[in-house]
């Protein structure tokens, strides 16, 4: 047989039917992951069909987008602010308690943003198929799992027959080569990455992140690479699983155990793109020369090194090939408008309101590590709120265990219950009109932290540099 | 889901590009757990100024884009979360059908799921649309042809089956069901 990708080795373990002309390809999904926006529509199609859930068994709820931080909404009795956010809620629970899908509610000791939860747990694991009604559903892909984001309707269909139609995506090969330098982090590396790429220049294609870079990071960090996969309009990103995987696997609570376990291991060392195997696309990133990156317009692709100034128009190299060239296009003075620059701006010194730590994209625990190690024994300056919002309960738990809980209030950091928060303005945490936030989150669209609301995207390192400045700054100063 | 053959409408033109989700319909309004109503939400934070009123300089509020069935954007329509109320709220403000050079992905399943034409076309023939607010446009789903006024005929890529589904106002699930016994057989021959 030719040389096969990763991603060609899961996708045709997983056709029940594959793809015709006629018609796109029958896909097995092993793990449907379900939270409470993007499900209730799909639960009152089974309603009015008669349906059950085929298999409750694959299928895992937990409740993150909508819900509140404030451990008094969470575990107190101070009602959740959105009256449509805890109808929401309630609705989780009642079609959970229906369908008999396992949830992980409001007052679970396991909750916490779907895409920390299921890794944590051991769900997640590698040459699965895994789908959620969330495009940040990549972020599984970390394992060597194919795994992406699915609207309402396909919501249904798994549901339904644990099934979807899925036409063939092409094969992207991202090579990474070359050691970080001190400061600069995973999450500085991707929204390189997108940076290069360009917001939809991975339609249409799957990622495999490869080279010695992406073997040397840990899981924590392998997740927030592919979690932002889609922000370069890739349906999802992959990584060969390798001994820093299975480490991180063994003994999670839902991992296989003991003969199941060896099994899993020897089947799953087979899950890596043969010598030769080609690509649809490809692309070279140098990681040794990179330094902190940030955003400084309303995608995540409009990034510079955090030494930069902004570039004066889109055809300025870091703005890439998807907003380059024609037709015709207004996005880039009007992106830069709403943020309040100028072409020619530095980013260093820019005015900072609110800084936010946490999202599924850096809210595990090496981030709020990472954080820790700029605020320890700092303050944050004044006028600037600080939010850190742990990724799960468990992440919570751990943070406190270990003291990180302790330095960040100590800096003055509001320390939170987990939830998906201020990545995006549905649960209470809110940025206001005009202010800038500083962000660890995932997208820096119009209005994603609130009506106005102005977000620079960076690492947890940034962030906690920035907040304790009072300014966008250089972490590399403060370690 | 109604049958769709064609869709003959003046055009809107939204000539950003990278339109994401979050502008189509901003986060705060996903709290909802049906599909209805979500028209008026359609663009909010374009659409509505701080006091609720109708931005006059928002082009979907120009007396001459009442009606529009076609909506011309920029290239990458459709960027950012898998939200399907996007389309549903496209739907329900009276969109049947979004012109791009690049439309992303997850959208582009989403709305073909719900009776929205995904139709991406090269960069002349965006380029002309982008240059011609209102023009009067026919889509014809049977020939995958889009026609200018001018007379200049285009076709745009559509899959066979996302075609016979929207032609013939056949529901997905129907289909995938039909599929059980293979599922089942799948299911049973897996030995991992």
């Amino acid at each position: 047989m030719s040389a096969r990708t990763l991603f060609d080795k899961v996708w045709t373990a997983h056709e029940v039917v594959p793809e015709t002309a006629d018609a796109p390809a029958v896909l097995y999904i092993d793990l449907h992951l379900i939270h409470e926006v993007t499900s209730p529509q799909a639960f009152s199609v089974l309603k009015s069909l008669g349906l059950p859930v085929r298999r409750p068994d694959r299928t895992l709820a937990t409740m993150d987008h909508s819900t509140p931080t404030r451990s008094e909404q969470v575990f107190g009795n101070v009602p959740i602010k959105v009256d449509a956010a805890a109808q929401q809620v309630r609705q989780l629970e009642r079609n959970a308690a229906e369908f008999g899908v396992e949830l992980f509610g409001m007052r679970d000791a396991r909750r916490g943003i779907v895409h920390v939860i299921s890794p944590e747990l051991g769900c997640t694991q590698p040459g699965m198929t895994i789908v959620c009604g969330d495009s940040h559903t990549s972020t599984h892909g970390a394992f060597g799992a194919l795994a992406f984001g699915i609207g309402t309707t396909e919501v249904g269909h798994v549901f339904a027959t644990q099934c979807l139609l899925q036409a063939k995506p092409k094969t992207f090969a991202v090579n990474v080569e070359g050691k970080l330098q001190p400061g600069v982090t995973a999450k500085d590396l991707i929204l390189s990455i997108i940076g290069r790429i360009g917001v939809s220049g991975g339609t249409g294609h799957v990622f495999e992140y490869r080279g010695s870079t992406i073997r040397g990071l840990s899981m924590d960090e392998r997740m927030t690479i592919c979690n932002m996969s889609i922000e370069a309009g890739a349906r999802a990103g992959m990584i060969a699983p390798d001994e820093t995987t299975f480490e991180y696997l063994k003994n999670k609570p839902r991992a296989p155990k003991g003969a199941v376990w060896d099994a899993a291991v020897a089947r799953w060392r087979t899950l890596v793109s043969d010598p030769g195997a080609a690509f649809d696309a490809s692309i070279d990133i140098d990681a040794s020369t990179l330094e902190p990156m940030i955003t400084f317009g309303t995608n995540p692709g409009m990034v510079v090194p955090i030494t930069a100034t902004i570039p004066q128009a889109s055809a300025d190299a870091t703005a890439g090939p998807a907003s380059a060239g024609a037709p015709a296009d207004a996005f880039y003075d009007k992106a830069l408008g709403y943020m309040g620059f100028h072409g020619g701006d530095a980013m260093l010194g820019k005015r900072v309101d609110v800084v936010f730590i946490g999202s599924c994209t850096n809210g595990r625990l090496e981030d709020l590590q990472a954080a820790a190690r700029i605020l320890k024994g700092r303050k944050v300056a004044a006028g600037v709120k600080l939010l850190i919002v742990p990724g799960s309960q468990q992440i919570k738990r751990d943070a406190e265990t270990l003291g990180l809980a302790q330095i960040f209030k100590d800096a003055g950091a509001d320390w939170r219950e987990s939830g998906c928060s201020m990545c995006l303005g549905m649960n209470g945490d809110t940025v206001a009109a005009g202010q800038y936030s500083i962000s660890t989150s995932n997208r820096n669209f119009e209005g994603r932290q609130g009506v106005g609301a102005r977000t620079l995207l960076v690492s947890p390192l940034t962030a906690a540099a920035s907040a304790v400045q009072g300014k966008v700054a250089d972490p590399r100063e403060l370690l | 889901m109604e049958p769709l053959k064609r869709v003959r409408s003046k055009t809107v033109v939204i000539a950003s590009s990278n339109i994401d989700t979050d502008q189509i319909i901003p986060a705060r309004f996903l709290t909802t757990t049906t599909k209805d109503g979500l028209g008026k939400q359609l663009f909010a934070d374009w659409r509505y100024l701080a006091d609720g009123s109708l931005n006059p300089e928002f082009v979907l509020n120009r007396a001459d884009a009442q009606g529009c069935q076609i909506l011309v954007a920029g290239r990458n329509f459709g960027c950012g979360s898998s939200r399907e109320h996007a389309p549903w709220a496209l739907l329900d403000y009276g969109i049947r059908a979004v012109i791009s050079t690049e439309i992303a992905d997850i959208f582009k399943n989403n709305a073909l799921k719900n009776g929205l034409l995904p139709i991406t076309v090269d960069d002349a023939t965006a380029q002309w649309l982008l240059d011609h607010p209102g023009a009067e446009v026919d889509i014809d789903l049977s020939t995958a042809r889009v026609t200018l006024p001018t007379g200049v005929a285009t076709t745009f890529p559509i899959e066979a089956f996302a075609r016979h589904c929207l032609m013939n106002g056949t529901d997905e699930l129907g289909y995938l069901r039909s599929k059980l016994d293979l599922i089942e057989r799948y299911e049973a021959a897996r030995t991992w």
